[in-house]
């Protein structure tokens, strides 16, 4: 099963014609993905390493059948980008592009309100389900197939937790990387509930970072409607006040969003807290009873 | 990125904002004129502001009043080349560069108005308080329900409504609402504008005379909107920062300088910031944080590692690298040359993982430069705390 992406995925890629997007649309298709097209405005008919070229989404939606996007637009065009994927009904929008403009993404959140499209992102790795497909600039190479989902605000602390687990023989459902924006379309919540839906998951690992709430509101959903294990894990327990780590979203502001009220948070909701990075892979096998 | 006081007043007042009267004084002489203009044309005294950026500047002594032209240039003389320390300058404080000159208001209440970008809704909220001039985290803490939050529509912006209702719920009387209304009106348009991430002013102020004025003003703009604002960009005030900070934002490097003796280089701000934290679970402190980035050239990783090694404190460095789009061979490239160039004496570990580790490793090893390379990441935290203790040959090369 896994979420969101699987080998019914078809994907096209915005901005393919580029160098980023030429690179990670060869390695998704390596991996198995279904690459199907690319949208680059101006360079419709023409053939991009052999995948059709469109104009507008739309066009590229009806002649390839794509249910899926991978956005590789520079930042400040991606809004756009993502308002036309979810204007043409796409099932699923994934945006790489880190940089956007708030108040760009406050408009693209706006106008995805109201429409079926699902935004993971912007500033993600994107999201993989191991065997299956990759949508995103993950290294597939590190993944395995199996149980345990994975959500994450960070990409390369997500390849980190990955490769800890796949060295243990533990295998991963999908891992999604919602993104180190203030402003994002798929948040904690959203995965969890369709972790805790998904047959083929049987934990998750929940990776937060300083800044915003988002944690606390997963912690509460976990507590009231989770039934499998969680285990998490929060970066920046040594990071200042008041200084931005990178992330734009990575801030604690106005002495909220610390790592220590965090992962109190999620303690007090039965979340089993990995305080290393180092221990994320060993706390999960903990919580699941393997002995590795 | 944050600008000083003067600069944003200057841009509220263009959008109509109403501001105090007064200018920037960079020297004595300056002080003494905007004084004197002041004094002339009707003020009954002048306020001195120091103008770093930080708040709490009061309680340090960066803000006074002078009743007369001499007394302005008393204190601003006195000011100018201070160290300011305030609550959130840390002890090292910050020298005074400039002045704030502007006439003093004969203060009625004192209000509090912030524009942020809401994260949860998505949608930028007004905040309104009646508790003005203290500190607005303080009250938020305190007494929540002390706040008012008004979310905006993007699609519509601050409705007129929406602007009487913060007006009324401030307390302000009958006749200052439809002012109130304009007020807060520009000030949302100066916030979209100039695609601010936070506009704050505390205090807003009524005067006895039922005025409404920005006693103060906070703005920070969105740093990934500055490409679309040039003039703004201008306003960066860089002796406001951290010298190295500079330099590594010349190479579009992520870098904030820490108090610890371990240096860190690491791609990806999560990783980055969970390599501090097993810094620390190790029993060092960290030196910095220092995101390379997922896209970084080996041109900017020899940066970053110069970066790094100029700052002194740093004992041990620790590079802790997961390839997905930055390279692992990429970054050894990077290492290697920026380590013949600086000809580094210090202990430098690396943990490397994910897209062409072995080819990375190999640049490495051939490279004939003593690094120390660990396992894992727990591995790597260990030899670079004991490296930075000067506990020397805990894993041999290879």
């Amino acid at each position: 099963m896994a979420i969101l992406v699987n080998k019914e995925t078809r994907l096209i890629v915005q901005g393919l014609t580029g160098r980023e997007g030429t690179f990670h649309a060869k390695a998704c298709a390596a991996y198995g993905t279904q690459v199907v097209g690319g949208v680059t405005p101006g360079k419709g008919g023409t053939t991009h390493e052999g995948w059709p070229i469109f104009n507008t989404v739309r066009e590229a939606v009806e002649k390839t059948g794509a249910n899926t996007t991978v956005i590789f637009v520079p930042p400040p065009f991606a809004a756009d980008a993502i308002m036309e994927a979810a204007d043409a009904d796409l099932d699923l929008i994934v945006c790489i592009t880190e940089g956007i403009p708030t108040l760009d993404m406050v408009k693209a959140w706006e106008f995805l309100q109201n429409r079926r499209s699902r935004l993971i992102g912007p500033n993600c790795p994107g999201i993989i389900s191991p065997g299956k497909c990759k949508v995103g600039i993950m290294p597939g190479s590190i993944h395995k197939e199996g149980a345990i989902g994975i959500v994450s605000r960070s990409g390369t602390l997500t390849y980190e937790a990955v490769h800890q687990l796949t060295q243990r023989g533990i295998g991963q459902s999908t891992a999604i990387g919602i993104g180190g924006d203030p402003i994002i379309g798929t948040t904690f919540v959203d995965a969890l509930d369709l972790f805790n839906r998904d047959p083929q998951t049987e934990a998750v690992i929940m990776i937060g970072e300083i800044g915003g709430n988002a944690e606390e509101t997963a912690a509460e959903f976990v507590k009231n409607h989770m039934k499998k294990p969680v285990v998490g894990f929060i970066a920046g327990q040594t990071a200042p006040a008041g200084r931005r780590m990178g992330h734009a979203g990575a801030i604690i502001s106005g002495g909220t969003g610390t790592a220590s009220e965090k992962m109190a948070a999620l303690e007090a909701a039965g979340i089993r807290v990995a305080k290393s990075p180092a221990a994320i892979g060993e706390t999960l096998a903990a919580a699941i009873g393997v002995n590795v | 990125m944050k600008i000083h006081e003067y600069q944003a007043k200057g841009i509220l007042k263009k959008y109509g904002v109403s501001v105090p009267s007064g200018s920037m004084a960079a020297s004595r002489e300056e002080a003494e004129a905007e004084a004197k203009h002041l004094l002339s044309t009707g003020a009954s005294g002048v306020v001195v502001k120091a103008q770093i950026h930080a708040g709490g500047r009061g309680k340090g002594g960066g803000v006074k009043i002078a009743k007369s032209v001499s007394e302005a240039g008393d204190l601003a003389a006195k000011m100018l080349g201070m160290k300011l320390v305030t609550h959130q300058t840390g002890p090292e404080g910050r020298i005074v560069r400039r002045l704030l000159i502007e006439e003093t208001l004969p203060i009625e209440k004192e209000l509090y108005l912030g524009i942020l970008v809401d994260r949860a809704e998505g949608k930028p909220v007004f905040m309104a308080s009646a508790a003005g001039g203290m500190d607005i985290e303080q009250v938020a803490a305190e007494t929540p329900d002390a706040i008012l939050k008004q979310y905006i529509d993007p699609g519509m912006g601050l409705e007129a409504f929406q602007a009487r209702k913060i007006a009324f719920q401030l307390g302000l009387k009958p006749q200052q609402i439809n002012p109130a209304v304009k007020f807060l009106s520009s000030l949302y348009k100066a916030f979209l504008d100039t695609d601010c991430s936070m506009l704050e002013i505390n205090p807003f102020i009524t005067t006895t005379d039922g005025r409404l004025f920005a006693l103060d003003a906070k703005v920070t703009f969105d740093d990934n909107a500055l490409f679309r604002h040039p003039d703004l960009r201008e306003l960066r005030d860089i002796t406001e920062e951290d010298p190295l900070e500079v330099e590594a934002s010349k190479y579009s490097l992520n870098y904030i300088k820490l108090e610890g003796s371990v240096g860190c280089m690491v791609n990806g701000a999560g990783l980055a910031m969970a390599t501090m934290d097993i810094i620390k679970y190790a029993g060092g402190m960290p030196a910095n944080f220092l995101d390379v980035g997922g896209g970084a050239n080996a041109e900017q990783v020899a940066h970053a590692f110069e970066i790094l090694l100029s700052d002194k404190s740093v004992k041990a460095v620790l590079i802790n690298i997961f390839g997905g789009i930055l390279r692992v061979d990429t970054l050894a490239t990077g290492v290697v040359e920026a380590a013949r160039k600086t000809n580094i004496k210090l202990p430098v570990v690396l943990r490397l993982e994910g897209t062409n580790v072995n080819e990375g490793k190999k640049i490495l090893m051939d490279s004939g430069l003593n690094f120390i390379v660990a396992a894992t990441m727990k591995d790597a935290a260990d030899q670079v705390v004991a490296a930075a203790r000067g506990i020397h040959g805990v894993t041999e090369w290879r």
